[in-house]
């Protein structure tokens, strides 16, 4: 059963530091990603979460390993931030049989329930109205379990988000809705698709709670979502999150942002979120550069282990085409 | 007790035999949970009143009316069912269930799959249609084939009330995603009640009727059709099999095999649209595995190519009849 951590509502050295920890797992892994994708030892779609790696940590560093997390294809930081290990991750990117799914889902259905990240979907919107089916379990059990949802702002517009929101509103789940706001859905603009200035704004139709917060400020996100995670644990029900970010790589590997104008773009990357936090550490004397290399070389480390470990795995055996398509194998 | 009481077991309808099903099951399972509209009691227990009683019995937090959102109910089967309950969601028409696709096909019936197996999805979803009551082309279609199509559902039709409950409770207890399709009429059709347990395990087709000449395979409402055809050849003596599927995923293949192997003449009857079709799978199994014993061929009934209409006129010539099997058997008697 999972039990209350006490979690301080403004985040102090230790959880900045562990914040941060994640944040530059998520980054550097990202990079390996693409450069072993670059290099052709790894055929898969990537969507990189370049950009936004706060706002999952923010989160997760304040979650129980048994709490619930659902993504999307841009899922990458939140199966790191959860704590789904490099080489089961890294061996599912590769297609493996040691990967998280045996190699059978791939990046866009990373799935590692001792982790908690038990849904990751390749549908906008969809994993809205799953969570709350999880959700709605944790309650009828009591095992005090929350469950956090994440999707961006083009998944605003799309049915199951109205529904999944309504019925979360309605029976009080304990969920906290998560919406990364990177501005563009694929490659059309928020403004151009989205009714309401703020994702925020649509909170009130469904009576629930709802901010925006700069999801790139590790503080100000940490404090969102306390709030919101106490008032799920607590019985108090859910939380809409809007936290703006940007995307500073393609919507997938081979995009180029090309209809994302240069100057906006540039702007974005001037206020990059990771060296951002880096100088925020050291200023505030929360670490020292040589706690934060060390930090690096470490991920470094785990991190060619890993692609190793993946890039020698086993490909699955023919015999999986017949497995887990129902509890008992087929002759599919 | 009488002696015709001993003999002929109470009747029930099958809207009693899926509220019993779902009271056992209720009862023998905590983690079971009943949810749709209008099921909870103070909106009537069910527009048919299959769900009446269950949530005054087990409380408003296992049985809850939701609001009319589809995608929201099976995504909440989704998530419940992953998370170790046993969901019993009801989409309260089959048509309503393209509103649901993407939880039904894109999550329900491949997160196992996707996963690697490291979740599951032991979800059931009753839902109801059928034509022959002038419900129109948005109330009444057989999509069975759209679910049999895709890998990870178990799709279920019964054909009498015993077959309801029995193939119901298997569904809750089986550890997959199995979408069990209700016939409007069916479920005022009376027929033998079974005994309390009483269980039917997936994938098992019955024969209500033994026969040496021609196999008619069916599955759902039509059943009582090929039943009342295989009385009907019987007295000029044409002995008519009837092969009652009962279950279209998984599909009881080999009891199709063996009584094709016996009489060597076929007849599939569905209600469905016919082209495209169920049948058309099980024809083609038929032809792969049974091609030397076959003395004809394979005869096919199912509904014309058509949205279905909203005319009583129109209707009974939209589907089977009864006529029309007993033709296509003495067609294919030669």
């Amino acid at each position: 059963m999972s039990t209350q951590q006490n979690f301080p509502a403004e985040p102090g050295t230790a959880e900045l530091r562990d914040v941060y920890s994640r944040v530059m797992l998520i980054k550097m892994t990202d990079e390996r990603i693409r450069r072993v994708i670059r290099s052709g030892r790894i055929a898969t779609p990537h969507y990189s979460p370049r950009g936004q790696e706060v706002i999952a940590p923010s989160v997760c560093a304040q979650l129980n390993p048994d709490d619930y997390v659902v993504t999307i294809y841009r899922g990458l930081q939140d199966h790191l931030a959860k704590g789904v290990p490099l080489k089961s991750l890294w061996a599912e990117y590769a297609g493996r049989a040691t990967g998280s799914c045996k190699g059978k889902g791939g990046p866009m259905h990373i799935t590692h329930p001792a982790a908690g990240v038990v849904v990751t979907t390749g549908i906008v919107g969809s994993g809205i109205p799953i969570a709350n089916g999880l959700a709605w379990a944790s309650q009828l059990k009591g095992d005090g379990r929350i469950t956090v949802t994440n999707f961006g702002d083009g998944a605003s517009n799309i049915g199951a988000f109205h529904e999944g929101l309504n019925l979360a509103s309605l029976w009080k789940l304990p969920v906290v809705f998560v919406c990364s706001n990177n501005t563009y859905s694929e490659h059309t603009t928020y403004e151009k698709v989205t009714a309401v200035k703020r994702i925020s704004d649509r909170g009130a139709s469904y009576s629930m709670p709802a901010v925006t917060v700069d999801g790139n400020d590790p503080i100000a996100m940490w404090k969102a979502a306390h709030e919101a995670i106490t008032r799920a644990r607590s019985g108090g029900g859910p939380t809409l999150i809007e936290a703006m970010t940007f995307r500073f790589e393609g919507h997938t590997n081979g995009d180029d942002s090309h209809y994302i104008p240069a100057d906006v773009m540039a702007a974005a990357k001037e206020k990059d979120p990771v060296p951002r936090f880096r100088k925020l550490l050291l200023d505030g004397g929360h670490a020292t550069e040589a706690e934060l290399d060390a930090i690096e070389a470490k991920i470094k480390d785990d991190l060619d282990e890993a692609v190793d470990y993946a890039l020698n795995s086993p490909w699955p055996d023919a015999a999986e085409l017949n497995r887990d398509i129902y509890d008992e194998e087929i002759e599919a | 007790m009488s002696a015709e009481a001993e003999t002929k077991p109470a009747q029930i309808i099958g809207v009693q035999a899926i509220n019993m099903a779902l009271m056992e099951a209720m009862e023998a399972d905590p983690t079971v949970l009943v949810f749709g509209e209008d099921v909870a009691d103070p909106e009537g227990g069910g527009v048919l009143k299959c769900t009446d009683g269950l949530s005054t019995r087990f409380g408003d937090h296992r049985v809850r009316s939701t609001p009319i959102s589809e995608q929201a109910i099976m995504g909440a089967a989704v998530g419940a069912a992953i998370a170790g309950m046993r969901p019993v969601a009801e989409i309260m028409l089959m048509n309503f269930i393209s509103v649901a696709m993407d939880q039904l096909v894109n999550h329900a019936a491949k997160i196992r799959y996707m996963s690697g197996g490291a979740t599951s999805v032991p979800l059931v979803v009753r839902t109801l249609t059928g034509a022959g009551m002038s419900l129109g082309g948005q109330h009444s279609d057989m999509l069975e084939a759209w679910l049999a199509h895709t890998p990870g559902l178990k799709v279920v039709i019964p054909s009498n009330p015993a077959d309801y409950k029995g193939l119901l409770l298997s569904c809750i207890e089986d550890d997959n995603p199995c979408v069990f399709i209700e016939n409007s009429t069916l479920m005022y059709t009376p027929g033998d009640a079974p005994p309390p347990g009483y269980k039917v395990p997936l994938g098992k087709a019955s024969t209500p009727r033994v026969g040496s000449d021609v196999t008619l395979v069916s599955y759902g409402r039509p059943v009582l059709d090929c039943i009342a055809v295989a009385d009907k050849l019987a007295a000029e003596g044409i002995s008519v099999e009837v092969v009652d599927l009962r279950t279209i995923v998984p599909m009881d293949e080999a009891a199709i095999f063996a009584s094709v192997g016996k009489t060597g003449r076929v007849v599939i009857v569905h209600e469905a649209v016919k082209r495209f079709g169920v049948g058309a799978e099980i024809a083609a199994r038929i032809n792969e595995e049974c091609h030397g014993q076959l003395k004809a061929p394979v005869g096919r009934i199912g509904a014309k190519y058509s949205p279905v209409p909203f005319s009583s006129a129109l209707e009974k010539d939209y589907i089977w009849t009864a006529a029309g099997i007993e033709a296509a058997v003495r067609k294919v008697m030669g």
